[in-house]
């Protein structure tokens, strides 16, 4: 019976943590007369999953504000990534003026929240009149201290000896930092894009500042766009929304469970 | 003639260094720098966007921040929803550590089951935990009512808010750290264990607290910074549930609502720093930690 008791505390405690994901599901699929029933039992007595499903992609633009997820979270992984790399490989295999003071100004900035910059960063895009585009919404990220640290680190451990051998055999500096160094840390790589991707995809507040055009929020702001139009009026349709904008991520977490733990608590084994 | 030779490749690598960290710096500049000098400006002025002139006014926005009866609420609400999500966050999270780390076959499938609501768009789950807790259409009331209590209004009652919303912040950072927890119980040597054993401490009670406890130190200490700093950023659910009624705002919230609804920039601004000065009192032992594993 011991053997048992940890199963059982952990089954109870899943059992919250699931409960509104299966809330969810079984709202989307329930015929609005049976929200006044309130059990948890799986079968609706009416499917209306596609009645539902259809009024939330057709209340809101649900698909572009996908789009836009998917554009606002490519564009901003690719420019991290672009400027991340060169850098953490000057700061870790090139010895340049200034080198020592740029990783205490790395390191400062991973103390200092996006929250703390967006006034002036707001301020600055509404003079430019850059408001509600695209560019606002990605620029504030564009540079990645995080990702700077993370690659430094793991390019540090690269050896020298193969740097060395290359720049003899005439590979250009460009070479060497994306094809061979970055090669030797794809993993950092592949968990920093998790990290990114499913911070941006999941952020509200920068959207919520810089954006009040529904064709380009991305899916948190047009959630809440949904949820102020639908205020009780049709849980079944709001709860698929809610499926339709976390799914995304639950998915590729279920598909990639280990990648997707590094990726996320990467903070915490640094 | 050697050290001509020495030079020129050194000169070399020295422009390509610079070259290669060019894009970053500027970036540094444009988003963390200059802006950072931008809002230090903005706080000691009466600027509005939009204004045409504005003053030097010192270091009113500060003063009167701390007369504001709003700001003190938020702040007051922010401090209660970190008191009761910093401990049942951490101290959850170590007891389902512990029960998982025990669990062979299983242990992916609790590991899952907890992690997700990290991954799932909290906008999205928040609404869902609104109607969860509906008075009349969730299952949570249906649940309190039928073990014979009065339904618990979560989202009416002005004093239930805030822990409201912190019982939605624990479901949302536990698996979290959770996963931190098994990191630090994986790094714990077997030995350890047995020589505790050994040593007397029979129940396992008493090695939890002799082996475990002592050497989960460094991970403990990075979960409850982590999680105080995340606390006190609480800001999503505050923008579904309540959007700051009935005295419900925490720090980030009014801090939005003064800077980019009523555009009261200078003294956001003053708000920001204010912000920015809580959060690097919480990090800053955790970067000092992270510098002295940099060399340079």
């Amino acid at each position: 019976m011991r053997r048992f008791i940890p199963h059982i505390v952990l089954a109870l405690g899943a059992g919250v943590m699931l409960l509104p994901f299966y809330w969810m599901v079984l709202t989307s699929i329930r015929a609005p007369a049976e929200i006044f029933d309130i059990s948890l039992w799986p079968i609706p007595k009416e499917f209306t999953g596609v009645e539902n499903y259809t009024q939330a992609a057709t209340t809101v633009p649900m698909a572009r504000f996908m789009l836009n997820g998917v554009i606002v979270c490519a564009g901003i992984l690719i420019v991290q990534v672009l400027t991340a790399v060169p850098a953490a490989y000057a700061l870790a295999k090139l010895r340049f003026p200034g080198r020592r003071l740029l990783m205490i100004a790395v390191i400062a900035a991973l103390c200092v929240p996006m929250q703390a910059l967006a006034l002036p960063l707001f301020v600055g895009l509404a003079k430019a009149g850059l408001l509600n585009t695209y560019f606002a919404q990605m620029a504030p990220f564009f540079l990645s201290v995080f990702a700077i640290f993370l690659f430094h680190q793991s390019f540090r451990s690269y050896p020298d000896e193969i740097i060395e051998a290359a720049r003899m055999d005439g590979f250009s500096e460009m070479e060497i930092c994306w094809g061979l160094v970055l090669r030797g840390s794809l993993p950092s790589l592949a968990a920093f894009a998790v990290f990114s991707v499913v911070a941006h995809w999941n952020d509200l507040y920068w959207p919520m500042i810089v954006v009040n055009d529904t064709a380009l929020a991305p899916p948190p702001l047009g959630m809440l766009f949904f949820s102020d139009v639908e205020t009780g009026a049709n849980y079944g349709a709001l709860m698929a929304g809610a499926a339709m904008i976390t799914a995304p991520m639950v998915v590729c977490f279920l598909l990639a469970r280990r990648s997707f733990i590094a990726g996320i608590t990467m903070t915490g084994v640094k | 003639m050697t050290t001509a030779v020495m030079i020129r490749p050194r000169g070399r690598t020295a422009l390509k260094g610079l070259a290669f960290a060019a894009p970053a710096i500027l970036l540094l500049l444009a988003i963390y720098i200059v802006p950072m000098l931008v809002l230090a400006g903005f706080s000691v002025t009466d600027y509005q966007l939009g204004a045409l002139n504005w003053e030097f006014v010192g270091l009113k926005n500060f003063t009167d921040a701390f007369a504001d009866p709003v700001f003190l609420r938020a702040l007051a609400n922010t401090a209660l929803y970190a008191v009761i999500v910093i401990p049942s966050g951490v101290f959850l999270a170590l007891g389902v550590a512990l029960l998982v780390h025990g669990r062979k076959r299983s242990r992916a499938f609790w590991e899952t089951a907890y992690f997700l609501p990290v991954t799932a768009t909290l906008v999205a789950m928040a609404t869902v935990w609104q109607f969860l807790l509906h008075p009349s259409l969730g299952p949570v009331n249906a649940a309190i009512t039928w073990l014979g209590f009065e339904p618990v209004s979560f989202l009416g009652n002005p004093a239930l808010l805030i822990p409201t919303m912190a019982l939605i912040g624990v479901w949302q950072v536990l698996g979290f750290n959770m996963v931190l927890f098994l990191a630090g119980l994986t790094a714990i040597p077997q030995d350890l264990h047995e020589a505790a054993r050994m040593d007397g401490a029979k129940h396992p009670m008493d090695r939890f607290l002799t082996v475990t406890w002592p050497m989960l130190g460094p991970t403990t200490m990075f979960v409850v910074v982590t999680t105080s700093i995340s606390a006190f950023k609480v800001f999503e659910t505050v923008a579904v549930l309540t959007k700051g009624r009935s005295g419900s705002e925490t720090l980030l919230y009014s801090l939005y609502l003064e800077g980019f609804e009523y555009s009261n920039t200078g003294y956001a601004a003053a708000l920001t720093l204010i912000f920015l000065g809580i959060v690097l009192v919480l990090s800053i032992g955790q970067t000092l930690r992270m510098e002295r594993k940099v060399h340079y």
